[in-house]
């Protein structure tokens, strides 16, 4: 008859009023996440799709720009970033026992590999700027191939900087969720916003995983 | 549905009852809101600014065509201006208009939910709008944009010096509106239906709206991308699309419309929705073929994906590759079809309510058969050849655009204006507008399908003298459609202070959104509703009302 709240069912403080229970909760932002996901895969795809082309079209440019990354570093990267979606697995296992220094620490090293992840890439940015290799007016490298050379730089750039803007945006979420689990906010009953955030790391991760062997892999044995 | 508080909110005035336009006052109590019936009104609003924006331009640029020489507008100026109005009635009304405004407000009390899923992220989406508003604006204000809407390379990265970036930037922002209303209304559907309201007891204009959502979800990130690159391109100095560079122009066209004309389908598939909606409501009968129309959503949605290169037939594509998306593109006329057909049998022997939705849907139905028809000329190699960059296209397209999605914006914004504002419209002034819309709206457009087959290109400020006449039919038509337009601003403001009290159900109509007060509650609902009866099932519907009367 009215909107009074139901007395014999006191609400879950994070249960948002139009959902009926925690469990639509659950299930609404969860689907949310894979739909946010659908939309990213679409994002990239893009990109991926002008990058195939563009790699087909100029295959040796391709292969001459392959040479130019830090294979060491983005190995390197790679296994830390692998590293950091395990600990993030832990922290969504962690947080649906309720268990909550475990949460907050394994969400910590999450924040530290995905910043060591950055902090290497900001590095090799670094690299492939003092190379000349960064596009427009500062590409200055020499080669016969240099204008598709460059073309292959704007796509190492362009998806490698797209990931990391996932990434800091990740940090940031990180930043917040940590600050949440150490307030104590996640139990057995309510642990949607990990599991969330453990789907964004991991999409994050598996981008990664396509990135490495198409810019850096491929070609490389020319 | 208890019978108490639906006796009790018969007819009192929205001033008195409790309901969300009076929960809470204030500047802040608007722009703060998460309630999605206030979010779809300042959605209602902006995008009618726009709208009126966007029709500023357009009736400049008839106006200069009134005349054969360039006289009042210069070929630069003219160039922003069917720039400025394709952009803005894009990206900025016809895309948000129907789900951001109509979707908003009825979809989730269609299904017997309080909310959206995330009414956080419905705010934010509105914000994004306005951001994307707002610079696209400020664009206009400091000298406008002069490619077309379409951005092509590599004009727009190279040579133009207008503000590309901005503009660019701005659609870039507004389409995470679109893309986050689009899953705010997937996860909805999905989760939050009344207990009972299975998927085939969803009204049509849900199911239309989630196969829009579908195509905001997956088409719109690649626009995202695509206008990441080229502003990459312009800002960095680098040749993603640009030939001299090493690039491919025809790239950024398949990518640009991989989004663009699924695009079509954002704006014309909930003007179907309402259009299901207002023929069961008007017709008092189940809507001939439930599934079919429901399933011709989605099979839109999927097949609009496969269409795109349509736009590139005179790009140098390859031939077979053209015969593929020629053959396609006359594929997704059959689910298109199917809807027209499925309205006119249900319209067969009923006895029609000739209200203005009503009015206007007929209009719509019959305008947007033209639309995909002249489509299927379009879609035909041979044909398109001969009027591509013709009025022949702007004609098309704008009876698809302005004779379909505009017909059934109006529609709806009638049909559901007393469930949104508790007052009826003017009737009588009503249809005078809708009769003054499809007169101007056919006056100022099927002209143009004559003027393009005769060979007038699109967007020149000067033409050929022998095509005067023509063309100042059109643009007295343009005119005629303006007073159309105009009139609903006047009287639906009239009504909100004078109009008759509307009711619960002013048409007599089936749908939960019939069954709460108007304007609705806070949440919707008194209570939760339970649903038992099958989609536009008059019969039930009516016995369950009848029962409430007689508490």
């Amino acid at each position: 008859m009215s909107s009074v709240p139901n007395e014999e069912h006191p609400h879950h403080p994070f249960l948002q009023h139009h959902f009926e229970d925690l469990g639509q909760q659950h299930e609404a932002s969860t689907l949310g996440m894979w739909m946010f996901l659908s939309t990213e895969i679409l994002f990239f795809g893009g990109m991926f799709l002008a990058y195939a082309i563009y790699r087909v079209m100029y295959e040796p440019a391709w292969i001459e720009g392959a040479h130019h990354q830090n294979l060491m570093m983005g190995t390197i990267n790679t296994i830390v970033l692998i590293g950091s979606s395990l600990t993030m697995a832990l922290a969504v296992w962690a947080s649906q026992l309720g268990r909550r220094l475990l949460t907050v620490a394994l969400l910590v090293a999450t924040l530290v590999l995905g910043s060591v992840f950055l902090g290497i890439k900001a590095f090799e940015y670094h690299a492939h700027y003092e190379e000349g290799l960064f596009p427009g007016v500062h590409f200055t490298y020499q080669s016969p191939l240099a204008a598709k050379v460059q073309l292959f730089m704007v796509f190492y750039f362009g998806l490698t900087g797209l990931h990391a803007l996932h990434m800091i945006i990740g940090a940031g979420l990180l930043l917040y969720f940590i600050w949440r689990a150490w307030r104590g906010d996640f139990g057995p009953e309510y642990y949607s916003p990990v599991e969330i955030m453990g789907l964004y790391w991991h999409f994050v991760d598996i981008v990664w995983i396509f990135l490495f062997p198409l810019l850096y892999l491929i070609g490389r044995h020319h | 549905m208890t019978t108490a508080t639906l006796h009790d909110v018969r007819f009192i005035e929205p001033e008195k009852s409790r309901n969300y336009l009076n929960t809470d006052y204030g500047f802040f109590s608007w722009v703060l809101t998460k309630d999605h019936k206030r979010i779809a009104i300042l959605y209602a609003v902006s995008v009618t600014i726009l709208f009126v924006l966007g029709g500023f331009f357009a009736m400049m640029m008839r106006l200069e065509l009134l005349t054969p020489e360039g006289d009042l507008l210069t070929s630069d100026t003219y160039n922003k201006f069917f720039t400025l109005h394709g952009i803005v009635m894009i990206f900025f009304f016809l895309i948000p208009a129907i789900p951001a405004v109509l979707g908003n407000f009825i979809l989730p009390i269609m299904l017997g939910a309080k909310d959206l899923a995330f009414p956080k992220i419905n705010l934010l989406s509105w914000y994004l709008y306005m951001i994307g508003a707002v610079m696209g604006l400020f664009v206009i204000i400091t000298g406008g944009v002069d490619t077309g809407w379409t951005f092509y390379t590599p004009f727009s990265t190279q040579y133009s010096n207008t503000h590309v970036f901005g503009t660019t930037l701005a659609a870039f922002i507004t389409g995470f509106s679109s893309i986050l209303t689009g899953l705010n209304f997937m996860v909805t559907v999905h989760r939050m239906r009344a207990p009972g309201l299975t998927w085939y007891r969803l009204p049509l204009f849900v199911w239309s709206t989630y196969a829009t959502s579908i195509v905001q979800l997956l088409a719109t990130p690649v626009l995202a991308i695509t206008l990441f690159l080229l502003m990459f391109e312009r800002v960095v100095g680098v040749g993603i699309f640009d030939p001299k560079l090493g690039g491919d122009p025809v790239l950024y066209q398949h990518l640009f419309w991989f989004y663009s004309h699924p695009a079509v389908y954002i704006m014309i598939l909930p003007a179907m929705g309402v259009a299901s909606e207002v023929v069961a409501a008007f017709t008092r009968k189940k809507i001939f073929g439930y599934k079919f129309v429901a399933f011709s959503s989605l099979a839109i949605a999927f097949l609009g994906f496969l269409v795109w290169a349509h736009h590139l037939f005179v790009a140098g594509i390859s031939v077979y590759s053209a015969m593929i998306f020629a053959f396609l593109s006359f594929f997704v006329a059959v689910p298109s079809a199917i809807k027209v057909f499925n309205w006119t049998a249900t319209l067969y022997r009923a006895s029609v309510s000739w209200n203005t939705p009503m009015l206007y849907i007929l209009g719509f139905i019959g305008l947007f058969t033209i639309g995909g028809v002249t489509g299927l000329f379009l879609a035909a190699l041979g044909l398109d050849i001969h009027v591509t960059d013709t009025y022949f296209i702007v004609a098309h397209f704008h009876y698809v655009m302005v004779g379909g999605v505009v017909m059934a914006y109006l529609a709806g914004v009638h049909y559901w204006w007393p469930k949104m504002t508790g007052r009826m419209y003017p009737e009588w002034w009503a249809r005078l507008a809708a009769l003054l819309v499809f007169v101007g709206f056919n006056l100022t457009f099927f002209p143009q399908f004559l003027l393009g087959y005769l060979g007038m290109p699109r967007r020149y400020h000067a033409y050929a003298p022998e095509f005067q006449v023509l063309n100042v039919l059109s643009t007295a038509g343009a005119s005629v459609l303006a007073v159309g337009y105009a009139l609903p601003l006047v009287y639906l403001f009239w009504s909100l202070r004078f109009g008759r009290l509307a009711g619960p159900n002013p048409w007599g109509a089936v749908g939960l959104e019939w069954t709460t007060s108007s304007p609705p509650p806070k949440d919707n609902f008194h209570e939760t509703p339970v649903v038992t009866w099958e989609a536009y099932d008059y019969p039930a519907m009516m016995k369950a009302v009848g029962e409430t009367q007689h508490v």
